[in-house]
């Protein structure tokens, strides 16, 4: 278990941590935008940026490296807060700020690093998503796959397949849960689920009469997990009803 | 025709020698990119069809042989005639029919389509005097303009595969690697890491299962020395890979290239079809027991492509994103596995090294940059075209004794090294030896080999825009300080060359530039801040005149520039009048020609076409300044 040092302070983590996991375990804070614990590190927002230093560097030798996707080593150093760290954190929220000086999240950020309107030309069409990949990395995840990135550079989008409604897509709204700003728009009734411009019909529970899933999202987690399909279009409330009727019948055994 | 033994090879490379030797004469016709362009297909049907109605004239033994680039793109399409040596330039079809009789029956020179040398005016008969080539020394070039690419028997008569022979029958891959680590050969593709300890690296690595990838993805502008050796000499690529292939151990290889190089491709896949027939690839190579292919991938045309960890990306089958390298693609690169990645000049260099020995190659070049290194010469030079020169060579002597000097004899500025990640090297540094530590040290970079030679009437603020915006189109837009961060410096610079410039506009380049550097994701948003560090380096005062005066120094930035012409020297030639798209310029010929400001639109195109050169610019706000007087 390799032993680092994070500003200044000993940590011993996992051998397969990464250097956020090693700065988080130390009580030190290091902001993310396109991190999230249960997917892949992918290194693009780079607002984790961190000052590294490997065993037998030279001493005031740093390279700057993002820490979600860094892997530990014995004996590395670690600043989470020097000048340039900060300076090139605050050049990548005053970017962010002019793509999405409207998105709420990166205001605060921003205001966090002493930035209170951006030094660059405002996006003339904003919106609030800041790329981040989130919503992409999860559909990929869950096995669907039904949106991505489009175009390239400044251009590059987040979009279905032809800016249509996505066929793959399964309405299970993780893109919209996700989104760290709230920019996937999706409507959800009893009856319908909108998202991606692409309609669903939803799933009811017998017993209670609510809708719990879409017919789509339901037969590919049936299908995925093996577990049958009736699992997953039975409400939360039916749940709770059938195991509290469980523990009902259960007799304690002296 | 499978070679399955060294005897075998021996043999065949032996009478491939005599049966060229055994030609009297033969026609080079370059019938690279460039000279195609220039209609260089019609000139090699033409020779073929001229020679084959006087075949019959017993005299006459011809052979006309299409070949890969001979360099000098600027004079094509070029004809070389051997044995003796004479290099025709700008021949068209109509004068085949005249080299036939005269020169290669009559043994005559045909005076006015040789090489005429642009200082003393004097004309120069053989190939090997013209500067441009006498001062070139050839290595991964070698075969270059000198082989049929489509033939591997002509390769193979030029020495192809010779080095792929010695090493694998009377050397061991370690003793391969040993070679290549005397040769000090760094790879050609920009970063320049030493060719031997990554494959060092890769071998190192654990596992049975490894690749070794070339990289063709050439893609700066004004770079096309990749194409040239890929499309002039394939097999020297493939040779470099199953060479290394053979040092690494691996078994799978594949040569990633550009769609946009349509030659490129088609004469590797020509390639490597001839020497899997000759048993050059595939299982028990030349009977040696070691077996390894190649197969080729062809790029989208991403720039980003070009980059190692996206280009292994895109051969995977997904979007061409770069990822972090924390973990060395030597250990963990495409799928995952051990993979060596090399350049095209790299790997063309490779069955040289071998075959004459790693201390021949350190012999040349400087003392950490060892070799030679080809260079693709282009913007305002005479001489434009394919060059390769032992490192450190000073830029001196590649701009005015290869190149010829700037042209119309107009004062040099600039050279701008390294393609777009690469800088701009200022008039005072010609005599920089070219190496990679001192492009760096200059600010600039050794890159991918492109070189533009920029003029006085080059705007440097004009110029990193260009590159800029070329990045920015380029950016995958993964991470945010390659994707934003280009977008708002092409915003800074659209304001400063239209006037709008406000003070700090320079200090925020700078601190913009700062932060793309240390938080870009891969080397493509690292480095795209070096056209602009180098400008604002050596040329800063013209940001500051961009910006206070709003004035354009070089007179290139049109919302700053305005045009007139000198009385003095105007002699009515009217040829301005023609040139002028707007009609903005008024005079009758033999008379003094005026433009009206009010019409003109500033670009230049008078300027450009005057003989007599008595066009001037001024700054276009004295002219704002005299309406308010």
């Amino acid at each position: 278990m390799p032993t680092l040092k994070i500003n200044g302070r000993r940590v011993t983590v996992d051998a397969d941590a990464t250097i956020l996991d090693a700065v988080r375990a130390a009580g030190v804070e290091v902001p993310t935008l396109c991190h999230f614990d249960g997917l892949e590190p992918w290194g693009g927002c780079r607002l984790c940026v961190v000052d590294m230093s490997q065993a037998g560097w030279e001493d005031d030798w740093f390279k700057v490296v993002t820490a979600c996707n860094h892997p530990v080593d014995e004996g590395m150093t670690v600043v989470t807060d020097s000048e340039r760290i900060i300076e090139t954190r605050r050049v990548v929220l005053d970017l962010l700020l002019a793509r999405c000086p409207e998105a709420p999240l990166i205001q605060e950020l921003a205001r966090d690093y002493g930035i209170e309107e951006t030094s660059y030309t405002p996006n003339p069409e904003p919106d609030d998503c800041i790329l981040c990949g989130l919503c992409t990395r999860v559909c990929d995840h869950i096995g669907v796959s039904a949106i991505s990135s489009a175009d390239r550079g400044w251009g590059r989008e987040i979009a279905p397949p032809f800016h249509k409604p996505p066929p793959d897509c399964i309405g299970c709204l993780a893109c919209a849960e996700i989104c760290p700003t709230d920019c996937i728009p999706y409507e959800t009734s009893n009856i319908r689920r909108t998202i991606w411009g692409k309609e669903f019909e939803m799933l009811r529970d017998p017993k209670t009469g609510e809708a719990v899933i879409t017919k789509e999202q339901a037969e590919h987690f049936a299908e995925r997990s093996g577990v049958p399909i009736t699992y997953f279009e039975t409400s939360d409330t039916s749940k709770r009803r059938q195991m509290a009727s469980t523990f009902q019948k259960l007799q304690v055994v002296k | 025709m499978r070679i399955e033994s060294k005897d075998r090879f021996e043999t065949l490379r032996a009478q491939a020698r005599e049966s060229n030797a055994s030609r009297m004469q033969q026609v080079l016709v370059c019938c690279g990119t460039g000279c195609l362009a220039w209609g260089s297909k019609k000139v090699a049907e033409a020779f073929a069809s001229e020679i084959a109605k006087r075949s019959v004239d017993a005299t006459v033994d011809l052979f006309v042989k299409s070949t890969g680039c001979h360099g000098f793109c600027e004079r094509g399409p070029l004809v070389a005639l051997q044995p003796s040596g004479i290099l025709y330039t700008k021949v068209k079809p109509n004068r085949v029919e005249e080299i036939v009789e005269t020169t290669l029956i009559g043994g005559e020179v045909i005076q006015n389509l040789l090489y005429k040398e642009p200082v003393s005016g004097e004309r120069i008969a053989q190939y090997d005097e013209i500067p441009f080539y006498k001062n070139q020394v050839r290595v991964a070039m070698r075969n270059i303009g000198r082989i049929d690419p489509t033939s591997i028997l002509d390769a193979i008569a030029e020495g192809a595969y010779s080095g792929l022979a010695r090493a694998l029958f009377e050397m061991t891959p370690d003793e391969v690697l040993d070679e290549v680590e005397i040769s000090g050969q760094r790879g050609r593709g920009g970063a320049g890491f030493a060719t031997a300890r990554k494959w060092r690296s890769c071998k190192a690595a654990p596992g049975d299962r490894r690749f070794v990838l070339c990289n063709g993805d050439e893609g700066d502008p004004g770079a096309f020395k990749d194409r040239s050796i890929m499309e002039g000499d394939p097999h020297s690529v493939i040779e470099g890979i199953i060479i290394g292939a053979y040092a690494l151990g691996a078994h799978e290889g594949w040569i990633y290239v550009r769609d946009e190089y349509p030659l490129a491709v088609v004469n590797l896949g020509i390639a490597i079809a001839e020497a899997r027939k000759y048993g050059l690839l595939g299982q028990n190579i030349m009977g040696s027991g070691f077996d390894f292919d190649i197969k080729i991938s062809r790029g989208g045309g991403a720039f980003v492509c070009g980059e190692s960890s996206a280009l292994m990306r895109s051969l995977e089958g997904k979007t061409g994103e770069p990822r972090a390298k924390y973990v060395h693609s030597t250990e963990k690169g495409l799928f995952d596995l051990p993979t060596v990645l090399n350049n095209v000049e790299t790997w063309a260099g490779i069955g040289a090294i071998i075959d004459r020995g790693g201390e021949w190659f350190a012999s040349m070049g400087t003392e950490r940059s060892k070799g030679t290194k080809a260079f693709s010469l282009v913007g305002k030079v005479k001489n434009t075209g394919l060059i390769e020169l032992p490192m450190g060579t000073t830029l001196r002597h590649i701009i005015y004794d290869i190149g010829g000097g700037i042209l119309n004899d107009r004062p040099f500025k600039a050279v701008q090294t390294g393609g777009p990640s690469g800088g701009c090297v200022p008039a005072e540094l010609l005599d920089l030896p070219v190496d990679f530590e001192e492009l760096t040290k200059a600010g600039s970079m050794m890159g991918s080999g492109g070189m533009i030679v920029m003029d006085d009437r080059t705007c440097m603020v004009d110029v990193s825009r260009f590159f800029l915006a070329f990045l920015e189109e380029e950016s995958c837009g993964k991470c945010t300080p390659c994707r934003e961060g280009l977008h708002q410096m092409v915003q800074i610079y659209d304001r400063l060359i239209a006037g709008d410039g406000v003070e700090g506009d320079i200090e925020l380049i700078e601190r913009l530039a700062a932060g793309m550097q240390l938080g870009s994701l891969c080397e493509l948003g690292k480095s795209a801040p070096n056209p602009v560090l180098s400008t604002l380096r050596y040329f800063r005062s013209e940001y500051e005149a961009h910006i206070r005066d709003k004035a354009c120094p070089a007179g290139i930035c049109r919302e700053l520039t305005a045009y007139e012409i000198i009385e003095e020297g105007c002699d009515g030639c009217h040829v301005c009048f023609k040139a002028c798209p707007v009609d903005a310029i008024e005079g009758v010929v033999k008379e003094l020609h005026i433009i009206h400001q009010d019409a003109c639109i500033s670009c230049g195109a008078c300027f450009d076409v005057c003989p007599t050169n008595t066009i001037r610019t001024f700054p276009k706000i004295e002219l704002k300044k005299a309406e308010v007087v």
